[in-house]
């Protein structure tokens, strides 16, 4: 390699990738803030207006084409723009919620929002990378901070258990990861995911093991059965806008990467069976379990390993229309989801975050907070996936393709289980507006206030859940990612 | 400006309406009592919407406009877009629905004035103007069938709208379930269509339906016609209109005689060219309006409640518009749907000037009886404790009369016009067909009797003594100029309406202006029949003249009977007619017979029958699925130990799973 080229096309990298660059190093400007004035007030709105200015920015390329920067090891806009602003859209609801939810539970610390920027970091890394090095760095990236963020209350024993469940199985599932991404080289010598297929030649056993092993990394982190097992102790114990940001934005980043290497890396015939056996276990397991969860939080963990069943089913039907799809699911479930949490979170007035609270603590709150109930109306009927609303167009978007490639059995098996989940989510809306108050928890004493921005997201996340259920347009927005030409832009 | 930028604002106001309204009234509690604020609003939202269509009309070259926004939905061969049509048809039908409506808005500011329901009011009302304005500009069959349903929620909503009174909440839910009928029916028609022809676009439908199979041409006509019998109360889904009336009076005005109940004419005249293919269903459509007019007319003339007097005669004017449907003059019906709208809008504006006013009288004697003890309580639609009220009400009583004259059909006023084109389309029409001169028969005589139960409605409202309790000491009021303003309006759009349709006898039918912008020989949107039979000039002549003489007659006996006798002719009558009477007034025991046939024993079928096996068979199965599950649920519960160790050899378990497909699947 000339070396005398190597800087040359810097400055133009960083241009393209200035919403990563940024955040980065704003990330690290609270880091230093953080160590001379301790929880500073300006530091939530540092990293609320980097993620902000990240989120236009990759939102008004989204439209662009595609390309790649630094020397092929990411890719920038079309599809990774979007998948970006995804990341930073969560980001910035979760720190607008995030700030009153840590006052209120006396851990409002700045290096939190050093930890979000750090962590989004990672995903948007892992999200766009073209390479098997830049999905490795941004996943150990991302899953790191997410470590720290879910022991943030260090005192409390059930948060610091569940980070470190998440960290060793973490480090297990990393291994594997890791293993994976050595056979592939093996097999290939290149670690350019494009670059994979044609170089396989003789080593197909040895690739197609190295591909398994990296989809065991990625099914672990997007929570997939049986790779799900840590999802209710984390959830549980993390606190609550967090567990929004990190069921969200960090699948999204992991559906991504795993979308363009089973898209770049192996025909689809090699890898359908495998993905659509591992929907059916997780949208089967992740709904029935949810069933029978009396704690909100842990409900809501399953729902999500049941949510990443559906997108896989996308994943399943193996072709550009099933991507688009997923790629939409991600859309409405980052909103909903994101919603949801917050509402949880904003209801969490006993200050043990949550990870006690049972559905029956909140029994009539629904004329109490009418606001949030009404919100988690939306959001309940969106998870369960009732139309007008973006969850339904979501579902649609993802078994339709499964049914034309084939896999009709799978998307009956969504729908049968999208049904069973219905009990679960109406279960809550029963709770709140259907059941008396209940005594013992004194709900009648609650003085809490909903704080204004909170509020506002929450909003937000119910009118975009709307919009995306009645405008069918976002669709053709992912679909474009995949007409054809995502191929040839890259080198 | 162009039909892209305008239709939005047309139809989107009247949205906006209803939010404020609604929204600020849920919201802002304290809001609610600014009907200022609340009823200009509402107004505003009609108004400028007619003036924008005002605008459309006055610049439309006589070229369909589409204006596509976007694809509402597309699954396989379905694709079906949020499009507006600007045609003449929809231009008419808009303009009135605007027009009339804005009228009524205002009128509405006065009427409810008070009313703890003001906002709700408004909020539905205008969501009413936006589902109509849909049902009338839709470009397919599903924003039209969106508008469709769109208008028998607000129906439902307004029949209702005093819902702490079960009678009315009973109402309102007729109304509802009768449409429904009708709604299955229209829904069936659309599949058929889309079936045939692949799509529900009009464009495709008007061109392609006239050439379906005769078979299938019939049943969808037939299908389309139900539809609109239960939207437009016609034999035999009529019974529901009568029962509106249990609404404010404003909205019996708007929904329940000008717009919504003429959606189903509408919906035949769109799909004029396959009506017209269909001649079998024709016959039966001309029949079925004649019966309905008829019938309506007898039932008015015993009515004493003036609201139901003016909703059957509403029913009886649907009947000779689907009887001009019927004889295939399809812009007869819309210019008579046009003339409807303004007298019958002005004559129920009255009543509601009338019942406002003994509303009035009624809290003046309970406050003078109260003293001695009573309740003073008389039932103030009652037209028998009404009379005299000229003196009082001069302005309700002259647009009072002039609609009811109008409607009446004496010469030179609109209804005139109308009804005679109609009954002169179906004399014409007997040289071709077979029933041509029965509907012909049974107009003339529901003519007579439309000029009989009017003026009797008018006199014994207005001439005469004052018939309430201590008429001598209690005097009702005029309305509001807000009340009053829509009235003369439309009364004056009741003299001069009928000009836009001269009949032939004047410079061969040059001079009927809505035949030339709507019919199809000028290039309109409405069929016509071909190779019309031509009748001589003369007959025409004679036919207007007996068309006039039997509306004079009408009166003129009307007048002279209950202005010499007052309510007491109604016992004449009763001794007269005997049975015939009897079987008027009480509505022809329609009511009584689906009660007996339909009501019951669905109600016995589903308790003996049906209830038993929803119970025993689908929830037990739906529970035995539950258990189940719940079942399947606990136990997988278990394995979610905590212990970390166990979440390894999960993954290690699936690591093994995986690979194992990859390598060997």
């Amino acid at each position: 390699m000339d070396l005398t080229q190597s800087f040359s096309s810097l400055g133009a990298d960083i241009i393209v990738s200035a919403p990563l660059v940024l955040t980065m190093v704003m990330g690290l400007v609270i880091v230093v803030l953080d160590a001379f004035r301790r929880n500073h007030v300006a530091t939530p709105w540092i990293a609320a207006l980097t993620l902000a200015f990240g989120l236009v920015m990759e939102i008004t390329r989204i439209g662009a084409a595609s390309g790649t920067a630094y020397y092929d090891l990411l890719r920038v806009g079309g599809m990774a723009a979007y998948v970006n602003a995804l990341i930073f859209g969560s980001g910035l609801l979760t720190v607008i919620l995030a700030r009153p939810y840590l006052e209120s539970i006396g851990h409002h610390i700045g290096e939190v929002y050093a930890l979000i920027l750090f962590a989004s970091t990672g995903m948007i890394v892992l999200g766009t990378a073209n390479s098997l090095i830049t999905i490795f760095v941004g996943f150990e990236t991302m899953s790191i901070c997410l470590y720290i963020l879910t022991g943030l209350v260090r005192t409390n024993q059930g948060a610091t258990e569940s980070a470190l469940k998440y960290f060793l199985l973490g480090a297990f599932a990393t291994g594997f990861l890791l293993y994976g991404i050595a056979l592939m080289y093996g097999a290939t010598g290149t670690m350019y995911l494009h670059e994979m297929q044609s170089a396989v030649g003789d080593h197909q056993t040895m690739f197609r093991s190295g591909v398994g092993l990296l989809l065991v990394g990625f099914l672990f982190k997007v929570s997939a059965v049986p790779f799900h097992m840590w999802t209710p102790d984390v959830y549980q114990g993390a606190p609550t806008p967090l567990v929004g940001y990190m069921s969200t934005a960090s699948k999204s980043a992991a559906f991504a990467s795993l979308i363009l290497v089973l898209y770049l890396a192996l025909p689809s015939t090699q890898w359908i069976g495998v993905v659509a056996v591992i929907a059916l276990l997780t949208m089967v397991i992740g709904n029935v379990i949810a069933l029978a969860q009396t704690n909100v939080k842990r409900m809501l963990a399953y729902s999500s390993i049941a949510h990443a069943g559906y997108i896989l089913v996308g994943l399943a039907a193996g072709s550009p229309e099933g991507y688009s799809g997923a790629l939409f699911y991600l859309l409405v479930y980052t909103v909903m989801n994101i919603g949801a949490f917050g509402v949880i979170a904003l209801l969490e007035w006993d200050g043990t975050q949550g990870s006690e609270q049972s559905l029956d603590s909140l029994s009539g709150i629904g004329y109490k907070k009418p606001l949030l109930a009404w919100s988690m109306v939306f959001f309940m009927f969106g998870l369960a996936g009732f139309p007008p609303l973006g969850g339904f167009i979501g579902k649609v978007a993802v078994f339709g393709p499964a049914i034309h490639s084939g896999l009709t059995w799978l998307a009956i098996v969504g729908v049968l289980t999208s049904a069973v989940s219905a009990y679960y989510y109406l279960r809550v809306l029963v709770v709140f507006f259907m059941k008396e108050s209940n005594p013992d928890v004194a709900t009648d004493n609650i003085t809490f206030s909903v704080p204004g921005m909170s509020a506002a997201v929450i909003v937000l996340c119910v009118i975009m859940l709307i919009v995306l259920g009645i405008v069918p347009t976002f669709l053709d927005v992912t679909a474009s990612f995949f007409d054809g030409n995502m191929l040839a832009t890259l080198p | 400006m162009n039909a892209s930028t305008l239709i939005p604002v047309i139809l989107l106001l009247p949205l906006a309406g209803a939010l404020f309204c609604g929204l600020v009234g849920l919201f802002v509690p304290a809001l609610r009592q600014r009907e200022g604020l609340i009823g200009v609003v509402g107004t505003a939202m009609v108004i400028v919407p007619f003036l924008a269509v005002l605008y459309l009309f006055l610049n439309f070259d006589g070229g369909a406009i589409v204006v596509e926004f976007y694809t509402w939905m597309a699954a396989g061969d379905l694709s079906v877009a949020f499009a507006y049509r600007v045609d003449q048809l929809s231009l008419v039908m808009t303009l009135v629905v605007t027009g009339v409506g804005g009228l009524i808005h205002l009128y509405s500011i006065g009427y409810m004035h008070g009313d703890p329901g003001y906002w709700r009011f408004f909020a539905y009302l205008n969501l009413f103007i936006f589902a109509m304005l849909n049902l009338v500009l839709g470009d397919n069959l599903v924003v039209l069938f969106l508008g469709w349903e769109g208008v028998g929620l607000c129906s439902y909503l307004l029949i209702g709208f005093w819902y702490t009174d079960l009678k009315n909440s009973a109402a309102a839910n007729k109304a509802f379930i009768m449409n429904r009928v009708g709604d299955f029916c229209f829904l069936l028609a659309m599949f058929l269509l889309f079936r045939e022809l692949g799509s529900l676009d009009f464009d495709v439908l008007l061109v392609q339906g006239p050439s379906l199979d005769e078979g299938v041409l019939y049943l969808t006509v037939f299908l389309l016609f139900m539809g609109a019998t239960g939207k437009s109360a016609q034999i035999p889904l009529f019974t529901w209109l009568p029962d509106a009336m249990a609404g404010p009076t404003p909205v019996s005005a708007l929904i329940h005689a000008a717009t919504m109940v003429t959606s189903g004419l509408y919906l035949l005249a769109r799909f004029s060219p396959l009506v017209l293919a269909a001649e079998g269903i024709m016959a039966f459509i001309a029949i079925i309006g004649a019966l309905t007019a008829i019938m309506a007319a007898t039932i008015a003339i015993t009515q004493n409640d003036i609201k139901k007097v003016l909703a059957y005669s509403t029913v009886s004017q649907l009947g000779f518009m689907f009887l001009a449907t019927g004889v295939g003059a399809f812009f007869v019906a819309i210019f008579h749907v046009v003339m409807h709208a303004f007298f019958k809008g002005c004559l129920f504006l009255g009543s509601g000037s009338v019942i406002h006013a003994m509303h009035d009288v009624e809290h003046q004697l309970s406050q003078k009886l109260e003293p001695e003890g009573h309740t003073g309580k008389f039932d103030p639609q009652d037209m028998r404790t009404m009379g005299g009220l000229k003196k009082f009400m001069p302005s309700t009583r002259i647009t009072f009369l002039i609609a009811t004259l109008a409607i009446a059909g004496i010469p030179l006023l609109s209804g005139f016009f109308s009804k005679d084109e109609i009954l002169f389309r179906a004399f014409e029409s007997a040289s071709t067909n077979d029933y041509g001169m029965l509907v012909w028969i049974v107009g003339m005589v529901t003519a007579f009797l439309t000029a009989v139960y009017m003026i009797r409605a008018y006199v014994l409202t207005f001439e005469g003594e004052p018939r309430w309790p201590k008429a001598d000491t209690i005097q009702p009021h005029e309305s509001p100029w807000t009340m009053t303003l829509p009235l003369w309006v439309l009364a004056i759009l009741s003299i001069v309406g009928g000009y836009i349709g001269l009949p032939g006898v004047f410079a061969h039918g040059d001079w009927n202006l809505i035949h030339h912008y709507l019919g199809e020989s000028f290039g309109g949107p409405l069929a016509e029949v071909h190779g019309e039979a031509h009748v001589a000039l003369s007959t025409e002549w004679i036919l207007l003249a007996l068309g006039a003489a039997i509306a004079i007659a009408g009166v003129a006996l009307g007048w002279y009977w209950y202005s010499k006798h007052g309510p007491a002719f109604d016992d004449r009558l009763r001794s007269r007619f005997g049975r015939l009477y009897r079987a008027a007034e009480g509505k022809y025991f329609v009511d009584e017979a689906y009660e007996k046939v339909i009501v019951k024993p669905l109600i016995v079928g589903a308790e003996k029958g049906l209830a038993p096996f929803d119970t025993y068979v689908v929830d037990g199965l739906v529970n035995a699925v539950a258990f189940i599950t719940r079942g399947l649920s606990f136990v997988l519960k278990y394995i979610q130990t905590g212990v970390v160790q166990i979440y390894a050899m999960a993954i290690v378990i699936g690591v093994i799973l995986v690979l194992a497909m990859m390598m060997f699947g």
